[in-house]
This record gives C-alpha cells, sequence and structure tokens, in this order.
C-alpha cells in the first residue's frame, strides 16, 4: 500500500513539474493575419501601436511566451503614452497590456503542445489526477477502520507549516499572480484544456475556463480524499456532494452551456457581494441586452441576495451557503481541509478580522452604491471620485489578490479559509444574520467537554470552541461556516450543530451542568 | 485583602481560581512546579498522536492570568506550615497564605512491582510524563514494543497512542474482560474486540510478574505472573489506576506538630464544604478524600467533571456563600479507539438485586446501549451508550424526575445527540425492547419544546 502511495506521489509530481515547465516552452509567432484579427476585433485605432508590432514583433520567432509579452506590452505602452500626452484618448488602448497581449499570444503560439493538446493534458491533470488518486485511495487501508485520524497531522511538514508547505504556498501564489496578472504566460496550459472548452461552449479556452476546470478537478480528487477521510460521518458526506456539484454544474458546466446559447455567462448561485460586479454597468447593460433571460438573471440576482439568502441563513445559519454552496467554501473544504489546523485562535486574530471582513462589506456596499448611482444617473464620477477608480481598486485588492493570491495561496500557512473569515463581504453579511437572528447554533452537550482543545485547533475559521464549550455555552458565531468539524473531532461527544428555537440559542453559564442544582440556580440566574 | 494560594493548576485549581475573581477581588496564586500554564491534561495523548501541539491544549491565552489577576507561581511546595500559614518550596522560598486550596491531583499507582522504578517505566499523568515518552517512545524503530499494565483508562489511551505510531504493543490486562469492573459484559467485550482489531496484544486475566531491566537500568522485557512468558520490549507503562497525590501532605506532618497536621487517609480527608480538619485550608479535586462518600459515588473520585465541580462549589464557600459539594447525576464519557462512550445515571458491573437492564447492539458491533433500571418501580437509573451520543440535559433531567424507562425509550429522539444525518436506531431499539418485555412502547417524534424544556 505504501508502494502504490509512493508511485502516486511521484506520477503526480511529475504531472506537477510538467504543468509547470509547459510555460517556459512552445514557439511564438504573430503573423499579420493574427495581428489583423486583434486589431479589427478590438477596434485598435493606434496605428502607432500596429506599426510598433510590424516593426518588433510580427514575422519574428519568440521561444518563449515572456519575450513575446513584453515586446506586445512595451508596444502598447508605448503607443498610449504618446497618444496620452497628445490626448488622442480616442487611440488610447485601455485593455489591461497583458490580457491585450493574452489574446495576441494565444493565437501566436505553436509547437508541440498546441498539436498535441490531447497528450498533454494526460501528462499534466492525467498524471496529476491519476497520481494523486493513487496517494489518496490507500488510506482507506493505511490509516485503519473509519474514525477521526489526525494522527500526525502537527509533525507533517506539509501540514504542520514546514517546507512542504511553504513550497505549496509559494506555488498556489505564483499560480494566482500569473492567473491574475500575467495570463499571456500561461497560454500552453491554456492550450491543454482547449478540447474540453471548445467541447462546451464552442470557444477556445481562456484562462478563467483553465482556472475553472482546474478548480473543479482539484475539488473533485480533494472530494475523494473527504469521502475516505470522514467515511464515518455522513454530514460530511452530505457537505461534500453537495459542494463538489454546485461547483461543477453551477458555477462552471452550466455558464459554461449557457455560452454555447449566446447567453451571458452566469454562475446561478454566486450572491452579491461575493460577486461583485453583478450590478457594473457592463454586467447589467449585458443582462438587459439579453431580453428575457437576462431579465430573470436579474430579478434572480436581487432575490438571491436580498430573500433567499437570509431566510436560508435564517432556517440553517450561514453554513448551507458557505460550506454546502460557495465554491470559495467548497476549494476550502476539500484542497483546503489538511490545513485547517493552521487557523490562528487567538483574540487578537478575532478582533482583526471583524474589522477587516466588515470593512470589505462596507467597501463592497459604498462601490456598489456609487456603481448605481453612476449608472442611473449617467454621471463617471460620484463626489469627485471617479467610480470606475473605485472598481478598478476593489478588483484588484479584493476580487484578485484578497481572493485569490492570498485567500487559496495562504491556505498552508493561515489555514483554509483566510478569505471566508478575513475577506468575503458575502460571509460578513451572512455572518450578521446567523448572529442576530437564526435558528442554527452549536449545541454544547451539558458539562461534558474535557477542555482537550480538538475542536478550537480544527476550527478552520479560528473560533475558539472550546471556551464556550468548556463553559456549557452554545456557540453562536457570526463566523461559523457549519462546516460540522469541531463536532467530528470532539473525543466526548460535546458538540452538535443543529437548528432549533431562537429562545435559550445563546445560554451563557457560569456552573455547568452535572453540579448542585441550587448552585447552578444560584449562580447561573444571577 | 485575603490571600488565596492554590497548590496545583489543573482543572480543578483553576476552576476554583476564576470562579473567586468572578465572585471576588482577593489575591490569588496559583502555583504549580508542573507547567506555565494550565493545560488539559485529559489532551496530553493527542499531542503524542500529532493531533494537537501542547499550547493547543492551553485552554486559556497566556495573557489571561494576568489580566484576571491570577498570580503564577512555578514552584514545588515542600511543606504546609499550618501554624504560620507558610508554604515553603523546594527553592528555599516561603509563601503567606491566608487560605489555602489543595488540588495536587493523583500519581500513577505503583504495587511494588520488581523492576518498578526503571528507565523506560512510567504511568502517563503528567506533562513530564509525555516528555520521558518522546525519550523512550519516540517511534517504533528506539521502542521495538511498548507493553501497558492494567487495564482502564489511561491504558487504552496509551495503547492507542502507540498505535498512532506504529509501535506494537501489549497490553496486560488483570481482569477476564477490559474495565469490567465499572462496564457491564456486553461492553467490555465489545471494547476487549475494539482493542484487538486495532492490532494491539491483549492480554486478558494477565498480571505484571516483573520488569527486567538491562545492564544500563533500562527495561529489557517484562515477565507475566500466570504464564512466566517473558516480553521484550523498550517501554512499560504503568496504568494500573491513580492515588490521590499528598506527598507534599506527608512531607508537612513530620515538620508540623500531630495535632496540627492535615488529616489523610488514601486522600486529604474533607467535610461536605471541601474543608479539611486544619482551619482555612481546603482540597479539591482527585486529592480530595470525603469523609463518607456522597450518595453512590466514590469517596475519592478522580474525574476531570468531578475536579471542575468542586472547584465551582469551594469558591463559592470561600467567597462567604459557604456551600456543601452536592454533585448531581452521576456523568462521565470516553473515547476507546473509535467508539466514544458516554454514561448517565448508574449503570453498574453487576446488576443490583432490584435493577434489571435492557441491551441493545447494534449489528457493526460499534454501537451499544445499555439502560439500566428498577425492576418494580420501572425507574430509569442509568444508560451507557457507546458509538452514539447522548443529550446530556435531556437525561439529567430524567432522572431528577425519576421518569421511568417506558418515558426514556419513548422519548429517545429527544435524547438523541449525534451529528445531523446520521443513522438513527431508535425504532430498532424500541422493537427490541418491546419483544423482550411485551410492552408496546411507541417511539416519539424529536420535539424542540421538550427539549428545551428539560434545560
Amino acid at each position: 500500500m505504501k508502494q502504490i502511495q509512493n508511485i502516486g506521489l511521484g506520477l503526480f509530481l511529475l504531472g506537477l513539474a510538467v504543468f509547470a515547465s509547459l510555460i517556459f516552452i512552445g514557439n511564438y509567432e504573430v503573423t499579420p493575419e493574427i495581428l489583423d484579427e486583434v486589431v479589427n476585433n478590438k477596434g485598435i485605432k493606434s496605428e502607432l501601436f500596429i506599426n510598433n508590432m510590424n516593426a518588433n514583433v510580427v514575422g519574428k520567432e519568440f521561444s518563449s511566451p515572456f519575450s513575446v509579452s513584453s515586446e506586445i506590452t512595451s508596444a502598447i505602452e508605448n503607443a498610449n503614452e504618446t497618444h496620452k500626452q497628445n490626448s488622442e484618448w480616442d487611440k488610447v488602448i485601455w485593455d489591461k497590456p497583458h490580457s491585450f497581449s493574452y489574446e495576441i499570444v494565444k493565437r501566436a503560439g505553436s509547437g508541440l503542445i498546441k498539436e498535441n493538446k490531447g497528450l498533454f493534458w494526460w501528462l499534466t491533470f492525467g498524471l496529476g489526477i491519476l497520481g494523486a488518486l493513487m496517494y489518496i485511495i490507500p488510506n482507506v487501508v493505511i490509516k485503519g477502520p473509519p474514525g477521526i485520524k489526525n494522527n500526525g497531522v502537527w509533525f507533517n511538514t506539509a501540514t504542520n507549516r514546514g517546507w512542504i508547505g511553504w513550497f505549496a504556498f509559494v506555488f498556489l501564489v505564483s499560480f494566482y499572480l500569473l492567473l491574475y496578472f500575467r495570463p499571456d504566460y500561461i497560454v500552453n496550459w491554456t492550450y491543454v484544456v482547449d478540447p474540453i472548452s471548445e467541447s462546451l461552449s464552442g470557444n477556445l479556452a481562456s484562462q478563467w475556463f483553465l482556472y475553472g476546470f482546474l478548480y473543479c478537478t482539484v475539488m473533485s480528487v480533494m472530494a475523494v480524499r473527504m469521502y475516505i477521510k470522514y467515511r464515518h460521518n455522513k454530514y460530511q458526506i452530505l457537505r461534500t456532494t453537495s459542494v463538489l456539484f454546485f461547483q461543477i454544474v453551477f458555477a462552471f458546466l452550466i455558464p459554461e452551456i449557457l455560452v454555447r446559447f449566446e447567453k451571458p455567462w452566469y454562475d446561478f448561485k454566486n450572491a452579491f457581494p461575493l460577486d461583485y460586479d453583478f450590478f457594473f454597468k457592463w454586467n447589467l447593460d449585458e443582462l438587459i441586452a439579453s431580453g428575457g433571460f437576462g431579465l430573470f438573471v436579474l430579478v434572480w440576482g436581487i432575490v438571491l441576495t436580498v430573500v433567499i439568502v437570509p431566510v436560508m441563513v435564517y432556517f440553517f445559519g450561514k453554513r448551507w451557503y458557505c460550506s454546502w454552496v460557495c465554491g470559495c467554501g467548497g476549494l476550502a473544504e476539500t484542497l483546503g481541509d489538511p490545513y485547517r489546523q493552521l487557523s490562528d485562535k487567538s483574540l487578537l486574530s478575532w478582533k482583526y478580522e471583524r474589522w477587516i471582513v466588515h470593512g470589505v462589506l462596507i467597501f463592497a456596499i459604498t462601490m456598489t452604491g456609487f456603481t448605481l448611482y453612476s449608472y442611473f444617473s449617467g454621471t463617471e464620477a460620484v463626489l469627485g471620485i471617479k467610480t470606475q477608480t473605485i472598481q478598478d481598486i476593489y478588483g484588484f485588492l479584493i476580487g484578485a489578490i484578497f481572493a485569490g493570491v492570498i485567500g487559496t495561496g495562504f491556505y498552508p500557512i493561515f489555514g483554509n479559509r483566510v478569505w471566508c473569515r478575513f475577506g468575503c463581504p458575502l460571509a460578513a453579511y451572512l455572518g450578521i444574520v446567523q448572529r442576530f437572528k437564526s435558528r442554527f447554533r452549536i449545541t454544547v452537550n451539558g458539562g461534558q467537554c474535557i477542555s482537550c482543545g480538538n475542536c478550537s485547533t480544527y476550527c478552520e475559521m479560528g473560533i475558539d470552541v472550546r471556551a464556550y464549550a468548556q463553559k456549557g455555552e452554545n456557540i453562536v458565531r457570526s463566523s461559523c461556516v457549519g462546516c460540522g468539524v469541531c463536532s467530528a473531532v470532539c473525543p466526548r461527544g460535546v458538540l452538535k450543530l443543529e437548528n432549533g428555537p431562537e429562545n435559550g440559542r445563546i445560554n451563557p453559564t457560569e456552573i455547568l451542568l452535572g453540579n448542585d442544582v441550587d448552585l447552578m440556580d444560584f449562580v447561573n440566574k444571577k | 485583602m485575603d490571600h488565596i494560594v492554590i497548590i496545583g493548576n489543573g482543572i480543578s485549581g483553576v476552576t476554583a481560581a476564576r470562579h473567586i475573581r468572578k465572585l471576588s477581588d482577593k489575591k490569588i496564586t496559583l502555583v504549580s512546579a508542573e507547567s506555565d500554564y494550565f493545560f488539559s491534561r485529559t489532551a496530553l495523548m493527542y499531542v503524542y498522536m500529532g493531533h494537537q501541539k501542547f499550547e493547543h491544549t492551553q485552554p486559556y491565552e497566556n495573557w489571561f492570568w494576568k489580566k484576571n489577576r491570577i498570580d503564577l507561581k512555578k514552584g514545588y511546595v515542600e511543606s504546609i506550615d499550618t501554624e504560620n500559614a507558610t508554604l515553603s518550596f523546594s527553592d528555599g522560598s516561603n509563601l503567606n497564605y491566608d487560605k489555602l486550596i489543595i488540588a495536587t491531583g493523583s500519581k500513577p499507582n505503583k504495587f511494588g512491582w520488581l523492576g518498578q522504578d526503571l528507565k523506560g517505566v512510567q504511568g502517563l499523568y503528567s506533562k513530564q510524563d509525555l516528555e520521558t515518552l518522546e525519550v523512550y517512545a519516540p517511534n517504533n524503530k528506539v521502542c521495538k514494543r511498548a507493553v501497558i499494565v492494567g487495564g482502564g483508562l489511561i491504558g487504552i489511551e496509551l495503547a492507542e497512542m502507540f498505535h498512532s505510531r506504529h509501535i506494537p504493543v501489549t497490553f496486560l490486562v488483570r481482569e477476564a474482560s477490559f474495565w469490567n469492573g465499572v462496564l457491564p459484559q456486553e461492553e467490555s467485550e465489545m471494547i476487549n474486540k475494539e482493542i484487538r482489531s486495532n492490532g494491539i496484544d491483549l492480554r486478558l486475566s494477565s498480571n505484571l510478574k516483573e520488569i527486567v531491566s538491562d545492564e544500563n537500568g533500562k527495561v529489557k522485557s517484562i515477565i507475566i505472573e500466570e504464564t512466566g512468558e517473558e516480553i521484550p520490549c523498550d517501554f512499560v507503562g504503568l496504568t494500573a489506576g491513580v492515588s490521590p497525590n499528598i506527598d507534599v501532605i506527608k512531607t508537612s506532618t513530620t515538620r508540623n506538630e500531630l495535632s496540627r497536621s492535615i488529616e489523610t487517609g488514601r486522600g486529604i480527608k474533607v467535610n461536605r464544604f471541601l474543608e479539611t480538619n486544619s482551619p482555612n485550608i481546603y482540597a479539591i479535586g482527585d486529592c480530595a478524600e470525603q469523609h463518607e462518600p456522597i450518595g453512590d459515588r466514590r469517596a475519592i473520585e478522580a474525574v476531570w467533571y468531578t475536579g471542575r465541580m468542586m472547584g465551582e462549589t469551594v469558591a463559592q464557600t470561600i467567597c462567604g456563600n459557604k456551600i456543601e459539594y452536592k454533585p448531581g447525576h452521576w456523568f462521565n464519557s470516553a473515547k476507546f479507539f473509535d467508539i466514544e462512550y458516554q454514561t448517565y445515571g448508574w449503570v453498574w458491573a453487576q446488576p443490583k438485586d432490584n435493577e434489571a437492564r435492557f441491551y441493545w447492539e447494534y449489528k457493526n458491533g460499534k454501537k451499544c446501549i445499555h439502560i439500566n433500571y428498577d425492576k418494580v418501580t420501572r425507574k430509569f437509573i442509568g444508560i451507557n451508550n457507546f458509538g452514539i451520543r447522548m443529550r446530556h440535559e435531556f437525561f439529567d433531567s430524567v432522572l431528577t424526575k425519576k421518569q421511568s424507562i417506558e418515558y426514556v425509550l419513548e422519548h429517545l429522539a429527544d435524547a438523541n445527540f449525534d451529528p445531523e444525518f446520521y443513522k438513527l436506531h431508535e425504532k430498532e431499539i424500541i422493537a427490541k425492547f418491546n419483544t423482550e418485555n411485551g410492552t408496546n412502547i411507541q417511539l416519539k417524534k424529536k420535539s424542540w419544546k421538550r427539549i428545551f424544556q428539560t434545560n
């Protein structure tokens, strides 16, 4: 069994190495036809840019995406600089240089990978999936009978912030930086998933398709790990199945199929304000332009946030979204599960958490307010601040850096819910409902707690569960996503997630059940 | 301002300190030779198993003590001078007190076995025990086999710990079946099976004869009394129960005049107010021994929960609300490898004359419940539940209201505390009872209203 695992690990690492090395290979040649096509598609009016391209890029062969990207982006920047000086605003290329460059490089690539997309899919995704499963599945036998087996979690350098953890951190952060800020470097990765994209939406894969496909793949493989690890715990099994379903069907398949039918890409479960650009002008315009369907999406999006989300939180707690439906939660609960013990449990981090996550919520609402005011009034700026600027800052700081680079990249260091805990405006909104108007709580079982600390250690949201449990007090916290792991790891059956009457949900106690009845009455009612 | 000194920073001492702080402004000093800060003793096993780091076993952050003005003093109390109300520490320093709470806990039993003080032979109780365990049994190369002597809760924990590091274990249990002085035969056998299915070499009805030393004074093997078999091993865990740790009283007695010495039996003798015979000196937790046992309880209760309750109680007395220690209904819990155990009320190993039993076991052999009730009055007396979680509030209320076995079975859905979506067995359980007893009990649907009334 150990042998199978080692082979699996080898295959996985090989797949990972091939994947990483793809960035560095391939040939890129921008033909005049490619340039024409992109210039026409994009409606480029800058002859300076076209001249720059013809002089430095077109007809030349580049052997890495870095060099061709560098030439294209400097062509854009040089042209823009001149146009801006001359106030030729219609000639300025407003696209992000690397996104624009991606359009060209994606078409310009040639060679081994583009010609053997299927083969390279197997060498990257294929080896990765196979290797990971060969590593994961033998644990059915190796880790012994069903039950909580966190043996050695804190001795393993992958899960105790050791060198493997730091390596994973660097890898994940690099991946997100490339994905968000240098898509033109990773066209080879997108080639590998082109055939799948074409079969779904009919289009070639963008970097976002690549990300979506990778996301589903990683979640599926790591869900197998969850199914094995928690095979004694039906709550975990169902929850894992649910997040996997919503990710694959709602976040991946349906939007791609919508595109095939020339409808706007839309993820029906992605609620505002997590879906922070829902009210952006381009989205509203696109929805309104797509007729009945667009109108339905518009109404659905608003009803989801205003009615469905809070009502469901009232009945079931925010877990119905955060750990049963949400894509971010889905990745955190599968890929992130091995890192849950790394979240900080100190009172100080709770304080930071409240300031930051509610700050992001206010930021999101303010930005949306500006956006809608601009939309209906037709002005570009509110109170002298350009709406576009606020949107760009939010998109960069929160949408890309916080949710992606930090949110997932920092799994191996700060635990798997960094984004959900400190950054997600939807989580903040759901949390307020959960704390003040909900039937959900984690019930503490009388006086049974022995303060062992497993619940707190394995709480991904950094809640000091034990602090409540050892006082016999139910856990009612805005941040709790109801993953149910505190209850699962409790050795004494102290914790139960449940939805019950609001009355008596919050029950601070001084003297725990089991002691003198008169003393309990005397102290607890004082 | 009164100075309250507490010897021992375990659950009893810390609970007392916390509650005294809530109730008063008295000066509080918490003394420990074992650790800088309070930690959960019951969680030491998880540190060895790698589930947690030691710091995770500390329920309060380090700033907590200063903020709550609980002074921590690390030091070993050598003697108590009751006449001058002074403690003497092994480093020569002294500390005066106005009121003293002794909460020194337990220490592992040693029954005079040959070789019981060799290197690599120890119990598992203190932080220091965990540290020496890491020295003598860090992995299965240094420790090729470990022998555990004594089949109680700590013994089986130790077995699980070694198992987590793939160290082969021989487990010597004096009784004919695991913990059968406490558990009825059915449950005891279930745990025997659980131990064996995890690959532990369980030897029932086996006593330790002697522990054999190598040339360096370290354990080399053990010999079994009954068979004379010699088992080579690198570590011996002595887990044949614990006794009150009253060393400090013993050394003090020799220094104090007899009339001023603190009275001891196996533990420190206390009355219902947890007062010793010496004025202003209290004893709580594992080290305290009641003159007369309370109800069906033992005179010495070495349990986390009772330690906590005594701490809660003595704080009231010290802060002027003098009350007796009157624990409520008995409850306890443990985990045996993958099988969780809870108990509410009393289920003795052997039924008493007035008692009848009802036992149900799930077909996978890893879940069961065992209910004890009065043959004549039908009054519910207690339940053991294995592999199924039950609500403490429910059974506490049932016991207080002296409900019947029928009531308990009808409301079993209210009692269930398993995570959502777990397989429910209530119908099956009741069907079995009905068949065995010719009754027609019907399960009532779970009712939040009832569950909350029990609060």
